[in-house]
């Protein structure tokens, strides 16, 4: 009893300092000042306001779709590569992994500056498709890193044996290996989509022809600060995932949905 | 076999995407335009000077401290969520979610919370009648802005490792005899070494280079190593020197990624 | 799984459908490079339907990283909004066209007293777009002294108290101004002095902040701090016991100009653009919104009496005499002005 207790209050503690920050941010885009230091009263006009600046909008358009698809890719080529790797022979492997920390280990202004030099050279204009490289290419290492330790929990012969009960290489990955690293997956899709979501300096150098995401606008709101309008579209993402995540729960025995 | 063609594709983007532009980078850090471009290891010497290997030794130092902070609260956590067998989308997804909102705007709110004389800590503090704290503009402040941003990093490798050991072996432990401390040790330990490990790489490496959080909570007082190599490529336009940095960087923590691989039985990592 | 899978498919597919349709047009498209949120909200679309130009707006976060992408040619950019001495240097590198001022009609209205500056003396390359002074924002209740010299940032009575400025140049002003230099001296010399100068006030000093400096004035985090007037402007209005103040010994005077870059593709639409953002009633809606203060007399005249008259947005010309405008030290010295940055970071 007193264990559980002790349980409840560690995952309330930690729950706490993660959402800290958040609900502050949530409780100041209420805030009639512009400053987040400051609480002046309560006001709905930054909620009003939100949709005004063209900017805003655009790039929240751009920071969705270049995540939701940098993502997909990502995972798509990170799982594949990950499965790849854990088969094979031991000094390729050491070598494939030490380039697949690169970009993990490197300043992102050289990942950034590195890929601008290499869109330069071969001659594809800056915009939408160099970003969405750039940012597959800084996803993939992440998606590998959340895979493999699901791979290194198989049976060592799983896929032998899969074989040799007559499936065929592909219907192995796809029916025996693939839902036993599921969770390896799921995690690894969204540390992209978070990645992608925060990225500035990568996205500064690799992007052009207006298009700009939301990380841009914001970090390159330095000469009058950050607007108040950005908590407010913030918050309503927050809640808006949030919905969404209560409602795929409240399905009774479906709570598994991703997983299964 | 198919297996075996599954990574072609990533090597051949990885060749691409990140050796091409890499070398193209890294090419700068050994030479040096004095009229003419040549090869020189000067700047790779001038790394090495007080200024800049100090704050590179700096840097992975408040690293390592975060690492070994985000893994002491990790862990712990992952164990108890694993006991919540029905509800694991929701398990990750609220770890998640918060590093949703943007990096700068959480880090601002970690101000408005933490500033000395108005944050909102000290406000509730002083009503109490209990000391108030000074963090930010001190290294602690950095070390909980890299705790706070990178400790999912830490937290979801760990859970899914933990998440699918096999009951039964736990129970045949537990019916040999074993304790429950000899079950962890002997056990549970061993088994989640590859979460673990995909856990300090994904929270160590990334957290040396930060310079935004040195920036903001650090007040600016003192460089990281992510600060002066981000100065060396934009503020002075120095790339030979900034790659100078980075390959040393890189090369130290290669090799220490190497030794720290040493742990992992099946050596799945790189080992320089 | 797969139900997921394909669902996420699905809406990526509509995105790209989406996201392709705007492609196919054949008008004149501009593309625009600025400061965050530094143009009025409306003013761009305005200038589109005036015009039939189409514009691609990109932002910057600071001078150094907007030259580091223009040089690299990666993106060719119509239209660039600078300050000062990074204007020079581009000069200096040949890398900006000369404007045709009889394609920017609306240059007449620009302040006699902010054209010929020292970053382009003739005029020959830049517009200006805002413009103000570099000084100090305190804290009325937390400093009852008078406020005129730079002396103050040294006072130990305001030890921990004290915001300098995270930018090399600038937080070096105080120094070289109470040393009674030039901002812009090239004597290593003088910087090494001024350097110890600001090493014996690290001890007093909360930090070295970027941007968010502003939020700590608001929240009386700090009592004193180096500010730009436009960004003291916007502070003031947030904290009424907030003061700025440009000191006796002198200080900086800065520009952020619009010029345009060798690589543009269409220098007169560029210029059509210049011309738009420079028309009177363009210029005050664009300072209206911005809080900054505007180098277009005309446009002056339409703001608020109170901004008009305040010294903090609009200083006499007696102040303005004391102050110097930023030019470019050239890479050797910058590099050196970096390293003593580095020095004084390192303990």
């Amino acid at each position: 009893m007193i264990k559980s207790g002790l349980k409840k209050l560690y995952m309330g503690l930690v729950f706490i300092f993660l959402y800290a920050p958040i609900v502050t941010l949530i409780v100041f885009s209420f805030n009639d000042s512009k400053s987040r230091a400051k609480w002046e009263g309560f006001t709905l006009k930054w909620y009003a306001n939100m949709f005004h600046d063209p900017v805003i909008v655009k790039s929240l358009y751009y920071t969705l779709i270049i995540a939701l698809i940098a993502a997909i890719v990502a995972t798509l080529i990170g799982t594949f590569a990950a499965i790849g790797i854990h088969y094979m022979k031991k000094w390729f492997r050491g070598i494939v992994m030490n380039i697949t920390y690169l970009p993990v280990l490197n300043p992102d202004i050289v990942t950034g500056i590195g890929l601008m030099l290499l869109f330069i050279l071969i001659n594809l204009k800056l915009g939408f498709e160099s970003l969405l490289l750039a940012h597959i290419t800084f996803c993939i290492p992440y998606v590998i890193i959340s895979v493999l330790p699901k791979l290194k929990q198989l049976t060592p012969n799983t896929f032998e044996a899969a074989l040799d009960l007559g499936a065929t290489p592909f219907q192995t990955i796809w029916k025996v290996i693939v839902p036993e690293i599921s969770p390896g997956i799921v995690t690894g899709f969204l540390l992209s989509f978070t990645l992608s979501l925060d990225d500035f300096v990568i996205s500064y150098f690799t992007t052009g022809n207006g298009v700009q995401t939301l990380s841009i606008t914001i970090y390159t709101m330095t000469k009058r600060g950050i607007k108040p309008e950005i908590n407010a579209l913030s918050t309503i993402l927050f809640a808006a995932i949030l919905v969404l995540l209560i409602l795929i729960n409240r399905r009774p025995g479906k709570n598994n949905v991703l997983l299964d | 076999m198919l297996r075996k063609w599954l990574a072609t594709p990533y090597i051949l983007w990885a060749i691409i995407f990140t050796i091409i532009p890499l070398a193209m980078i890294l090419i700068y850090g050994v030479t040096i335009d004095d009229g003419g471009i040549r090869f020189s290891l000067e700047n790779i010497m001038k790394a090495f000077d007080p200024i800049y290997f100090k704050a590179l030794l700096r840097s992975i130092y408040y690293a390592l401290i975060s690492t070994i902070i985000c893994l002491i609260i990790a862990y712990p956590l992952a164990l108890i969520l694993t006991e919540k067998r029905n509800a694991k989308v929701t398990v990750i997804f609220i770890f998640v979610l918060p590093m949703w909102m943007n990096f700068l705007l959480r880090t601002y709110a970690w101000l408005t919370i933490l500033e000395t004389n108005n944050g909102f800590l000290n406000t509730v503090l002083r009503f109490l009648h209990l000391p108030t704290i000074q963090i930010i503009g001190t290294p602690n402040a950095i070390i909980l802005g890299m705790v706070y941003n990178f400790l999912p990093f830490m937290i979801l490798p760990i859970y899914n490792v933990l998440s699918k050991i096999d009951p039964y072996v736990l129970e045949a432990a537990f019916d040999l005899g074993a304790s429950k401390l000899t079950r962890f040790v002997k056990v549970i330990l061993p088994l989640s070494i590859p979460g673990v490990i995909s856990g300090i790489t994904m929270v160590f490496m990334p957290a040396i280079t930060t310079f935004v959080i040195p920036k903001l909570l650090g007040s600016g007082k003192i460089n990281l190593i992510g600060n002066l190599i981000e100065q060396q490529f934009v503020q002075s336009y120095n790339w030979y020197f900034g790659a100078s940095l980075s390959l040393v960087l890189m090369v130290i923590i290669l090799i220490s990624m190497g030794i720290l691989n040493r742990v992992d039985p099946s050596r799945e990592g790189g080992a320089l | 799984m797969k139900k997921i899978l394909l669902l996420v498919l699905s809406i990526a597919l509509v995105f790209l459908v989406g996201c392709n349709k705007d492609s196919k047009e054949e008008t004149v498209t501009l593309n625009v490079f600025n400061w965050g949120d530094y143009i009025g909200e409306e003013t761009i679309a305005k200038f589109e339907e005036e015009t039939g130009i189409k514009v691609n707006y990109e932002m910057f976060d600071s001078n150094e990283a907007m030259y580091t992408k223009l040089k690299s040619g990666a993106v060719d950019y119509d239209v660039l909004i600078p300050s000062d001495y990074m204007i020079e240097k581009l000069i200096s590198e040949d890398m900006l066209l000369e404007l045709d001022m009889n394609n920017i009609d609306n240059f007449k209205y620009v302040d006699d007293t902010f054209k010929g500056l020292a970053y382009d003396p003739d005029n020959k390359y830049s517009v200006a777009y805002m413009w103000g002074t570099l000084g100090i924002l305190y804290n009325t209740e937390m400093v009852t002294e008078p406020v005129d010299s730079w002396n103050i940032l040294w006072d130990e009575k305001y030890a921990d108290s004290i915001i300098m400025k995270d930018s090399v140049r600038d937080s070096f002003v105080p120094a070289l101004k109470l040393m009674g230099e030039s901002i812009n001296t090239m004597d290593e010399g003088k910087w090494e002095e001024a350097l110890k100068m600001l090493q014996a006030q690290k001890a007093i000093v909360q930090g070295y902040a970027a941007d968010e400096v502003r939020d700590k004035m608001i929240g009386e985090e700090a009592a004193l701090s180096i500010m730009y007037s436009g960004e003291a402007l916007l502070t003031m209005e947030e904290n009424e016991n907030l003061a700025y103040v440009v000191p006796k010994e002198g200080s900086n005077m800065w520009f952020d100009a619009m010029c345009i870059p060798k690589t543009a593709k269409n220098k007169a639409a560029a210029e059509q653009f210049i011309n738009f953002m420079t028309r009177p009633d363009i210029a005050f809606e664009n300072a209206d919104y911005i809080g900054y203060s505007t180098p277009i007399t005309e446009a002056k005249k339409m703001l608020d009496p109170e901004i008009q008259n305040d010294p903090a947005a609009y200083p006499s010309a007696d102040i303005l005499e004391q102050c110097e405008v930023f030019i470019d030290l050239g890479q050797k010295m910058t590099d050196f002005t970096l390293e003593k940055w580095n020095e004084l970071k390192a303990y």
